[in-house]
């Protein structure tokens, strides 16, 4: 049985704008595979009343106080951007978006 | 029949909105960076708002209290345990390529505002239940150059600040609202309008619409009447004034009833409002469905609000929009009906504002829910917009007390304030706008006034004093109105010895 479909790898690429070509699409789906039954092991020992885990530190309410602190300098930011204009970063156009 | 009874008479529409407002804290939501509107772009970003490997966030104490105290007073539940969120998506409004946020676990649910609307049969009540209220971050600001709005012809590309980014931002969803049949647009407008005073009222945001720390989107569906089963519903966004949250929801009622009645099915789908138009147009349409993969914020450790702080935090809640109105509504001497016209413009705390740099109350209301009201219909914006203060408006009132300006005259200095010639004292000294009560200015006008009425000159000799009216009003026309009415009546009188 298999747990994930080649459909399903074509749109997790599509969403992570990943471009593939039909033959990695063959080659994912196959090792994700894997990777899906090693991870369906861990469902096997989990029960119902053990709660799905996002946090491994167990704390709650950690807090900042609502203080301003400095900034970064401004020319390093932009420093690393592919391209800038008018102090701003510059990025392809998303078509028809408002 | 106009197209939107027509539209009634058939459908019963169904509400739904979605507010977001900004916070007003001083530093954004996981980060230090300052959070002022209109900085220089790109000087308000560090490691962790734009998303550099390595930085870790860590949330706004202020930030999570603000958004409780709203769930509070939109009498929601607070959740005892409540997690952040990643809600993945690409799109550069985030460099961090998700945006936090809240999934499956707002730290408010299930509460409701009621707002009071005026229909044929009175005053009425509308609850507006609220399915939840979360937190999460804002998105950076993009400038599109090229394309039909873009700044620069030809160009195809697009400028980003990131100065947004990642200010705290609360989202407030309503369940669908249901019954409020024709009035439905006056019951969208009354909600957000009562949210905005609200959220004003706990100190949490500033709450400009036209600065976009409130936003709205509206959602609408229309059910044939009889029928059960709600249509499929659009979502108009950008709707950016109390003003456009009723004429959205107007013409999108308009726009579905033709659309069903020539057979036609509604799109689920995203609009835009325009402003221009009133109407709404249809955005992009996705071909795919959204799919954001959320998954718990590893970053950010739950948030867990037990009794004691929640307690504390219900007890610091300023009194409720509707029994403060209560309150000043005596305070100010209104009627009823009075402080809700004032309510429904929106003017509740511009009339406080003015009172308290000294005007009267009954001259507050009359400036904004009249003069001033209706500038602002006429120019299709809500009243905070026009471009004249409180401050501006409690000294013209002091002037007119004073007997320094007329209302003719304090109406001209409004008109001069409102396209930016200064302040009342710069207008009145530029314009030269001030009541003329100076005897030597004063008598070449009531002479000339006198000459041109003799039949009447001749009966105030005569001792019928009633008849001065008609040489007072002869001299405040012939002095465009900026005569004191008062001084040249008792000057006519003495210079034709009566
Ligand atoms: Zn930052």
């Amino acid at each position: 049985m298999s747990r994930i479909t080649r459909e399903e790898v074509a749109n997790l690429a599509r969403l992570a704008r990943l471009d593939l070509a039909e033959a990695e699409l063959d080659e994912y789906a196959k090792q994700l595979e894997i990777i899906l039954e090693s991870v369906a092991k861990v469902g096997e020992v989990a029960t119902a009343d053990v709660k799905p885990m996002s946090h491994a530190t167990g704390l709650v309410n950690i807090f900042r106080e609502d203080k301003v602190e400095t900034s970064l300098d401004r020319e390093e930011i932009l420093k690393s951007a592919p391209a800038t204009e008018d102090f701003r970063f510059r990025v392809p156009r998303i078509l028809d978006e408002e | 029949m106009s197209s939107y009874s027509d539209a009634i008479n058939k459908y019963d529409p169904v509400l739904g909105l979605e507010t977001h407002v900004e916070l007003s804290t001083k530093s954004k939501m996981f980060c230090g960076c300052a959070t002022d509107f209109g900085a220089e772009p790109n000087t308000q970003t560090c490691p962790t708002c734009l998303g550099l490997p390595g930085s870790l966030p860590v949330a706004n104490k202020i930030g999570i209290e603000s958004t409780i105290r709203i769930g509070l007073a939109l009498n929601c539940t607070i959740a005892t345990y409540s997690r952040f969120a990643r809600k993945n998506y690409f799109y550069p409004d985030m460099p961090k390529d998700f945006q936090t946020s809240q999934y499956d676990e707002p730290l408010c649910s299930n509460g409701y505002l009621d707002v009071l609307v005026d229909t044929e049969e009175g005053s009425k009540n509308f609850r507006v239940e609220i399915e939840r209220v979360h937190l999460e971050e804002d998105t950076g600001k993009l400038t599109h150059a090229g394309g039909a709005t873009g700044r620069i012809h030809g160009a195809n590309y697009s400028l980003v600040d990131y100065n947004r980014a990642g200010i705290a931002l609360v989202e407030i969803v309503t369940k669908p609202v249901p019954d409020t049949g024709e009035y439905a647009p006056l019951v969208a407008k009354a909600y957000v309008t009562e949210l905005r005073d609200l959220l004003r009222g706990l100190g949490v945001s500033d709450v400009r619409m036209e600065e976009g720390s409130l936003r709205c989107d509206v959602n609408l569906s229309l059910t044939p009447k009889g029928s059960k089963t709600w249509g499929t519903r659009t979502e108009t966004k950008n709707v950016n004034s109390l003003r456009s949250v009723e004429r959205a929801i107007k013409s999108e009622i308009e726009r579905q009833a033709i659309e069903l009645n020539n057979g036609n099915t509604i799109k689920q789908e995203t609009r835009h409002f325009q402003e221009d138009t009133g109407t709404t147009r249809s955005g992009r349409s996705k071909e795919v469905a959204e799919e954001y993969r959320y998954f718990p914020e590893p970053d950010l450790v739950p948030i867990a609000p037990d009794s004691k702080w929640i307690e504390e935090l219900r007890s610091q809640l300023p009194e409720q929009p509707s029994i403060g109105r209560a309150r000043l509504a005596k305070e100010w001497g209104f009627t009823d009906l009075e402080m809700r016209d004032v309510a429904t413009l929106g003017a509740v705390d511009l009339i406080a504002e003015t009172i308290s740099f000294g005007a009267s109350p009954s001259a507050a209301r009359k400036w904004w829910a009249g003069e001033l009201a209706r500038k602002a219909s006429e120019d299709g914006v809500d009243l905070t917009v026009l471009k004249i203060s409180a401050k501006d408006i409690a000294r013209i009132d002091v002037l007119v007390t004073e007997g320094k300006l007329t209302d003719k005259l304090a109406r001209q200095v409004i008109e001069a304030i409102l396209i930016g010639e200064g302040n009342p004292d710069e207008v009145i000294a530029k314009r030269n706008l001030a009541v003329v009560s100076d005897d030597s200015a004063l008598l070449p006008a009531i002479k000339e006034a006198i000459e041109a009425n003799p039949e009447a000159a001749a009966k105030i000799k005569e001792g019928k004093v009633q008849v001065v009216g008609v040489i007072v009003g002869a001299v405040m026309k012939k002095t465009g109105g900026s005569a004191d009415a008062a001084k040249v009546r008792e000057l006519v009188l003495k210079t034709l010895g009566s």
